[in-house]
């Protein structure tokens, strides 16, 4: 791989020519096909950790940039990039993915079209997590929409065409309101870039070009970015989803297949925290620390609200759903608590560091353990002939150890047990944020207990007490399952003890965040 | 070579009404034969003219004592509507293969407005282009009338009242504009440098936007689009929403806005608040942008559904003409060129491939029809119609909304959030409208077998398709025609001082 090899593009392009493959051999029959989709997400996963093994954590920037001009009148260029974050996210969407082609693999009714939809998915996720010029990247955030939709929309529960139509919406209003928030930086500014504009956030040319530029009724230049903030944050706070603008997400998660659901919450969830780390963060520093107290509060409820709300479920799916909500709140927390504050003494400084590496590996974390929670969910419900009621199990250890067992732990990483894969992280951002604000470090703590309540409620229903007859002739995981299920396992032990796997790689993007946000 | 693509059409026409009367094929191929030669003209002259710089093809003394002559002339904007109506054109005999009724009589028909249509665009002299632009109005009404389905002498009858006053509005400022000139002259070079005083242009611009607009379906003119489209046969449709529409647009920039720019300066008083025409007709367009999509929202006829928002997508042609700066302005012809191919599809898709099998267009009956298993061709290019008429990035509708919204954001703020709401609606007709047809849940599964897709529909669809995502991944191609113009000396007078 010569350094003018595009590696970044190719990457992009690999799983869209693998759906091409896959809906050709549709034809062939489903096994072909969904060999070939296997082949091309675990050739992705391969590729993404060569390029993890040729990125210099080091450097600080973007590495392996890849520009051509491509539309100059409107500020359309091709760039893309990599740096620890883009890598990171890189990473978490070609093993969810892999994951959910796992899932799928013995579901007789997801056949080659499905297995297409999800690999066009993935190009959409690369594409979003590499670019780095507003359109180019637009692109594929919108594009991305439209394989989870069709498979919400054709493979899902009963609910689907509702749940469709609200996960439809909800984004595109959020979509809009940041489409047009970046057409107005563009006017002010002249450019899409993001790292143009990050520069010129970092130095005070941008208030000042939208000062100059943009000219609206009597509103100076903090009123005007403030607004253009507002719209941009929509379209992210809708996606990751922040309270209270979370509707849409309870319903499509637990009326998408599970094993849709997987991409959805492992991956595609991510593309909000993501957007508020690789744009909000950057481009609005002010107007993020203007907005702190407020951001704090929408965090602190993102937290706290879902862990009750979860709790309150009686079914798995959608106390998952909500549990995830919960987890991207951390993120949400460790993003917010991080802005502001003028300070460079080396307390601050280190306090920031922890709790972005924090958020760093919670991303990680949450895509594996809520991506292998909803399989376990798919493979009971499979059993089950659709039951995913919470009550409606009971025992379940007795039938089938080893699924319990499994479950177990990936619900034990997801509690964050020291030792497992979700611990690191919500430790790091718990350390970060108090002596940033205790305050609602504190709050957040009483989300953390309530996730262990009703987690544990859950292992309490589902996995103790007596076997009912119905279940008593229920299989136990067969050996392909139990290979499949291994490696995520596997994963979340090895980065609970050993997380500086993730957090060296991502060391210098971390490095580098900090300094933006010293504003 | 460019004059051939009228010509061509017009030989066209007269070519299919001398084939036997027995094989309506040799007048369908003969019909298609001549628009794919306008198309490949059409092609080779944006290849060859990268420029965009206007270029006069014939210039030639036809009535010397008046001053008119028969000057035919491309620049780019012309180019990039010569091309749209060569794509328009091949997709609508391709899909209108099916016409089984008087075959070579609606193939003649339709080449009669195609050329006309070139003709329009080419036409650098106002006489000629006047002349052309009522030719084009005869076969549409033949078309409607006798080819048509529900309510088509109404609609047929509507469409040609609008257009006519329309057509008179245009002809008073044109003979305003060739006495006030005082040059003995309807030349459109000539005129666009000629100094209109300030107080005439006051008036005569409205005069002739309005009367060019209505063609373009604003808002409150717009009510004979609708019926209009849904009266027509496919590829009158196609051609009525995709090409006709756009005359009226080209009108209101080439005519209206060229020749009369100062028409758009403040007043110097506010009525209801309103400054100057920009800001009323501005206003309109937006209105129509989330007038029609509401109405689409509501309509129980897909075909309905359709026209109303091609009323929405215009609304967007005419916000971009009244923003008054290059990106603006590069978007409402980016927008006449990418609504014009989406609109063809969608009325493809709406007319022939479901209502020609289905015989109905009512969104509940065809909800309880399992078309995406009967015919999931259709169902696939409805999906990519859709994607590309709510505007995705990746489909041309994209480049165009976001340049409109971007010059609306400099020079109307607030009617760029309107317009963002007018999408939304958009994005929720359209939605309605996939739900209902392909995705609906079928109550009944009567064993019902539909003819499959055919092999002309195919090719039309993928015609219509490449072309809105060739352009929508690589603006370039029509940027490069369309900026060039704006930039040239035809607008002189119309770029202000925050043109950018």
């Amino acid at each position: 791989m010569s350094s003018s090899f595009p590696s970044v593009s190719a990457l992009t392009l690999l799983p869209f020519v693998g759906g091409i493959a896959v809906l050709l051999l549709g034809r062939a029959g489903r096994p072909a096909a969904r060999l070939t989709a296997v082949i091309f997400a675990t050739a992705a996963v391969a590729y993404t950790l060569l390029l993890w093994s040729r990125f210099q954590p080091a450097l600080p920037g973007m590495q392996m940039q890849e520009m051509h001009p491509w539309e100059p009148a409107i500020g359309l260029a091709y760039h893309v990039g990599l740096d620890g974050l883009s890598l990171l996210m890189l990473a978490v969407s070609s093993i969810v993915v892999l994951m959910a082609m796992g899932a799928s693999w013995s579901n007789p009714k997801q056949g080659p079209a499905y297995f297409c939809l999800l690999l066009f998915l993935e190009t959409g996720l690369f594409g979003t997590f590499t670019a780095l010029n507003f359109l180019h990247w637009f692109l594929f955030w919108e594009l991305s929409l439209i394989p989870a939709f069709f498979m919400i929309r054709l493979w899902g529960g009963p609910g689907r065409a509702r749940a469709a139509t609200q996960f439809f919406v909800y984004t595109m209003v959020g979509s809009i309101t940041l489409l047009l928030a970046f057409l107005a930086l563009f006017l002010a500014s002249g450019s899409f870039d993001f790292v143009e504009l990050t520069q010129m956030a970092q130095t005070g040319q941008l208030a000042a070009a939208i000062g100059q530029n943009l000219h609206w009724h009597q509103w100076d230049s903090g009123h005007i970015t403030m607004f253009l903030f507002c719209g941009a944050f929509l379209g992210f706070a809708v996606k990751t989803p922040v309270v209270p603008f979370h509707g849409w997400l309870a319903s499509a998660y637990s009326e998408a297949a599970p094993e849709t659901t997987m991409a959805l919450t492992g991956a595609l969830s991510k593309m909000g925290v993501y957007g508020f780390l690789r744009i909000l963060l950057p481009i609005f520093p002010e107007q993020m620390w203007r907005a702190r107290t407020v951001l704090l509060w929408l965090a602190i409820a993102t937290i706290v609200l879902p862990a009750f709300t979860a709790w309150a479920q009686t079914d798995l799916k959608r106390m998952f759903a909500y549990s995830s909500i919960n987890h991207l709140g951390y993120c949400l927390l460790g993003i917010v608590a991080v802005t502001g504050s003028t300070g460079a003494e080396a307390s601050q400084v280190s306090a920031k560091a922890a709790a972005l590496t924090g958020v760093m590996l919670q991303l990680f974390s949450h895509a594996i353990t809520a991506a292998a929670l909803f399989w376990f969910v798919a493979l009971l419900a499979r059993r089950s002939g659709r039951v995913t009621g919470l009550n409606d199990f009971g025992g379940l250890r007795r039938a089938m150890p080893v699924f319990s067992g499994l479950m177990g732990i990936t619900l034990f990483a997801s509690l964050g047990l020291p030792g497992l894969i979700g611990f690191p992280g919500e430790f790091l951002i718990f350390k970060g944020v108090f002596p940033l604000d205790w305050w609602a470090a504190a709050l957040a703590l009483l989300g953390l207990l309530m996730t262990a309540v009703f987690l544990l409620t859950l292992v309490q229903r589902v996995f103790s007490g007596p076997l009912r007859e119905r279940w008593a002739a229920m299989t136990d995981l067969t050996l392909a399952e139990r290979c499949m299920l291994a490696p995520p396992i596997v994963v979340m032990f090895a980065v609970g003890l050993y997380p500086q796997v993730i957090s060296g790689m991502v060391h210098g993007a971390v490095t580098q965040f900090v300094g933006l946000v010293r504003y | 070579m460019l004059a051939w693509t009228i010509y061509l059409s017009l030989i066209g026409a007269v070519a299919v009404t001398l084939t036997p009367e027995k094989s309506p094929v040799v007048a369908r191929l003969t019909a298609l034969l001549t628009t794919i030669a306008g198309l490949g003209i059409a092609i080779a002259a944006v290849a060859h003219e990268p420029s965009g710089q206007m270029t006069t093809i014939v210039r030639v003394p036809w009535m010397p004592r008046l001053g008119i002559e028969y000057h035919l002339a491309a620049d780019g904007i012309s180019l990039v509507l010569v091309l749209l109506t060569g794509i328009a054109a091949v997709a609508g005999v391709l899909f209108s293969w099916n016409v089984e009724r008087r075959v070579k009589d609606f193939f003649a028909l339709y080449l009669l407005l195609i050329g006309a249509v070139y003709g329009v665009f080419l036409s650098f002299d106002l006489f000629l282009l006047f002349v052309f632009y009522e030719l084009a109005i005869i076969p549409k009404y033949f078309l409607i009338a006798i080819w048509g389905s529900t309510r088509r002498e109404y609609a047929a009858m509507k469409l040609v009242l609008y257009s006519f006053a329309g057509s008179a509005l245009v002809l008073a400022g044109m003979v305003a504009a060739y006495v006030v000139s005082g040059e003995r002259t309807l030349s459109l070079e000539t005129l666009a440098h000629f100094p209109f005083p300030a107080h005439f242009q006051m008036w005569a611009f409205p005069l002739v936007f309005v009367g060019f607009a209505v063609l373009a379906g604003m808002w409150p003119f717009h009510t004979w689009a609708p019926t209009g489209h849904a009266a027509a046969p496919t590829a009158a449709s196609m051609l009525l929403a995709g090409v006709v529409m756009k005359l009226g647009a080209y009108g209101c920039l080439r005519v209206a806005m060229m020749l009369f720019p100062r028409g758009l300066d403040p007043w110097g008083f506010h009525v209801l608040g309103f400054g100057s025409w920009q800001e009323v007709f501005a206003a309109l367009a937006v209105i129509g942008i989330v007038y029609g999509a509401s109405i689409a929202l509501v309509q129980k006829d897909l075909k309905f559904v359709v026209g109303y928002s091609s009323v929405s997508h215009m609304g967007f042609v005419l916000l971009g003409l009244m923003t008054l700066n290059q990106i603006g302005l590069s978007g409402a012809v980016y927008q006449m060129f990418s609504h014009g191919i989406i609109a063809g599809l969608l009325f493809a898709v709406v007319g022939r491939m479901v209502y020609d099998r289905t015989h109905t267009r009512d969104l509940g009956e065809l909800s309880r029809i399992p078309l995406g298993r009967l015919i999931p061709f259709a169902a696939v290019t409805f999906v990519l119609a859709f994607m590309a008429s709510i505007g995705l990035p990746g489909f041309s509708g994209f480049i165009a909304e976001l340049e409109v919204l971007i010059g609306s954001w400099r020079a109307f703020p607030w009617m760029a959030w309107i317009a963002g709401l007018g999408i939304l609606i958009g994005i929720a007709f359209s939605w309605r409208a996939l739900q209902a047809t392909f995705f609906g849940e079928p109550t009944t599964t009567p064993e019902q077998v539909l003819p499959p897709i055919t092999l002309p529909e195919r090719l039309g669809a993928c015609l219509l398709l490449a072309s809105t995502i060739v352009l929508g991944l690589y603006p370039r191609v029509l940027m490069n025609l369309i900026l060039p113009s704006l930039n040239g000396p035809l607008f002189e007078q119309l770029r202000r001082g925050d043109w950018r």
